[in-house]
């Protein structure tokens, strides 16, 4: 059957045979995990069978449940001090990923420019491509702490240029950004006329200083969508649910495709995401604490072993170097995985400036974090002889 | 709670020099805090949680729960009462309650006639126990915040993005 030109035109993942090639093998421990190593809280998975046991089976309304919308509402409230109208500004969608598509959707025009920094998460561009948009990749480095600054924003605007993804804290670099920082690309958003478009799916586990959400800085609630979700922070991935906040036309504008591509979030996931707001903050502390241990473990052996790694603020990966080894991202994985069986996600997974990292989450427990980096240290010592 | 005592509540194997990384201290530090805490009574010692359901026949046990109705005595109340009742090495947990009863005493032995005979022999006899109700544990599903079942696999595929 004849494939239309657009889909042709995203290219296949390159990725999918290394992930193949884990998936075929054995006892393999595995750092190559986007979703955390807990199931949902009890309460939420318990709520949830209560209301198929209620017989809450139905349709909702296309935006989602008034309730759950209101206490999305009050939870941004109290928490961030931001106002989102429950009726016109917030639309539940099937996770973060329906939340960007119709974002970009929503927003793009045929040529439109998308920028996107990188290394970036991988659903971001091909959702671009797909609206007749053009993804532009603006490279983060290392020494600046995979950091998008106003001068590589401004560098890559033109007229065309008609929205920013901002992703952060961030997936796969683990990179988040200070109130600060925020305010100076918030200066070059506005100047340059840009939508944002911003996926603060991992804002729950930040380390070191409280994240700032883009729409509380001045003047950035008429230009932002704010996507958000319940995946990370209650380790609820597999209910698909997340939300997308907005100035009231763009929200009435993806709801307008949400209701004829999606009709509306399953209601057993939304019962569930209602339960997780009003009774899982404790279980989001006790989470959060966790994984802070796990990333001061894993990122001070990681340099130990040799792999220079930046001591990441927020989510859950980490994303050290592997250029002293002189192999490729792809080989090194490749390497790791058939003689210790240990599996990580080359950089490149992410774009071309992932080449010469790896993505190593630590979303897995202590025991398995402590056997996997004594591997990778014979690992290493091998390779180096 | 201090967060050295939240990792060591979930594995007491972990080392102070594991421990030092994961909080971003020394090992020493940690070893010191440890060392207060142990002084102090806060840690009162390490133990194995061993799951008892899945032992052989003969190395098993059976555990009574025993509701114990007593009459305090004159300037002593129930503390001393108590004292008397958890000496006995049968018993694994005692506590005062507030309700119908008094103390609720937790008791092991080899077979429900060991457990029967410690009730029927040292228990009831004692002075100012007015009476017991003895609950044999027929099962035991978690414990002490453990479920006593061997965990099951993780369900996540192993590598997504």
């Amino acid at each position: 059957m004849k494939i239309s030109k657009i889909v042709e035109q995203i290219p296949p993942s390159g990725i999918r045979v290394f992930f193949e090639l884990v998936l075929g093998m054995k006892d393999v421990i595995s750092l190559g995990v986007g979703e955390p190593d807990f199931v949902t809280p009890w309460n939420i998975r318990e709520r949830a069978i209560f209301s198929l046991e209620e017989g809450y089976t139905s349709y909702t309304s296309n935006k989602g449940m008034i309730e759950l919308r209101r206490e999305i509402a009050h939870h941004l409230k109290t928490k961030y001090g931001l106002e989102y109208d429950p009726e016109e500004e917030i639309l539940i969608t099937v996770g973060v990923s329906e939340g960007a598509d119709l974002a970009m959707r929503a927003i793009i025009d045929n040529g439109d420019k998308i920028l996107i920094p990188e290394p970036s998460y991988v659903s971001y561009g091909p959702i671009a491509t797909l609206c007749q948009g053009k993804p532009v990749y603006i490279k983060t480095r290392p020494d600046n702490g995979f950091k998008i600054t106003s001068k590589d924003i401004r560098a890559s605007c033109d007229k065309k240029t008609r929205a920013l993804v901002l992703n952060y804290p961030n997936n796969p670099t683990g990179t988040t950004y200070s109130k600060k920082e925020l305010k100076a690309i918030t200066r070059v958003v506005s100047a340059s006329d840009l939508t944002v478009i911003s996926d603060e799916i991992y804002c729950d586990l930040t380390y070191d200083f409280n994240h700032t959400p883009l729409p509380t800085l001045p003047g950035m609630k008429e230009r932002v969508i704010y996507l958000n979700g319940f995946s990370k922070a209650y380790a609820m991935t597999g209910w698909r649910i997340g939300y997308a906040c907005g100035p009231r036309n763009i929200i009435a504008a993806m709801t307008k495709i949400h209701q004829y591509t999606m009709m509306c979030v399953p209601i057993m996931s939304q019962m569930a995401a209602l339960e997780a707001l009003k009774h899982g903050d404790r279980s989001v502390q006790e989470m959060k604490r966790e994984y802070r241990r796990r990333r001061e473990f894993v990122v001070s052996r990681l340099n130990e072993i040799g792999l220079m790694c930046h001591k990441p603020d927020g989510a859950f990966y980490a994303f050290p170097s592997i250029k002293n080894t002189g192999l490729s991202s792809m080989k090194f994985a490749q390497n790791l995985l058939k003689e210790e069986k240990v599996a990580v996600v080359p950089g490149t997974a992410f774009g071309e400036s992932g080449e010469g990292y790896v993505r190593i989450s630590y979303a897995s427990d202590l025991d398995k974090l402590k056997e996997a980096l004594m591997r990778m240290e014979r690992f290493l010592l091998k390779a180096r002889r | 709670m201090n967060e050295i005592l939240e990792i060591l509540e979930k594995d007491a194997r972990t080392t102070p020099e594991e421990m030092a990384r994961m909080l971003n201290t020394t090992p020493k530090a940690v070893k010191n805090t440890i060392k207060k805490m142990e002084k102090d009574g806060v840690i009162l010692k390490y133990k194995t949680i061993i799951n008892k359901e899945i032992l052989r026949e003969e190395d098993s046990s059976v555990r009574a729960l025993i509701e114990v109705k007593l009459t305090p005595q004159k300037n002593l109340g129930f503390d001393h009462l108590a004292e008397r009742v958890y000496q006995f090495p049968e018993v694994t947990s005692c506590y005062l309650m507030s309700g119908t009863y008094d103390l609720l005493v937790v008791v092991e032995g080899k077979s429900i006639h060991t457990v029967s005979n410690f009730v029927a022999e040292k228990l009831s006899p004692m002075e100012n126990v007015r009476g017991t109700v003895t609950h044999f544990i027929l099962k035991k599903y978690k414990e002490d915040g453990d479920i006593l079942k061997q965990q099951e696999k993780s369900k996540r595929p192993a590598i997504t993005l």
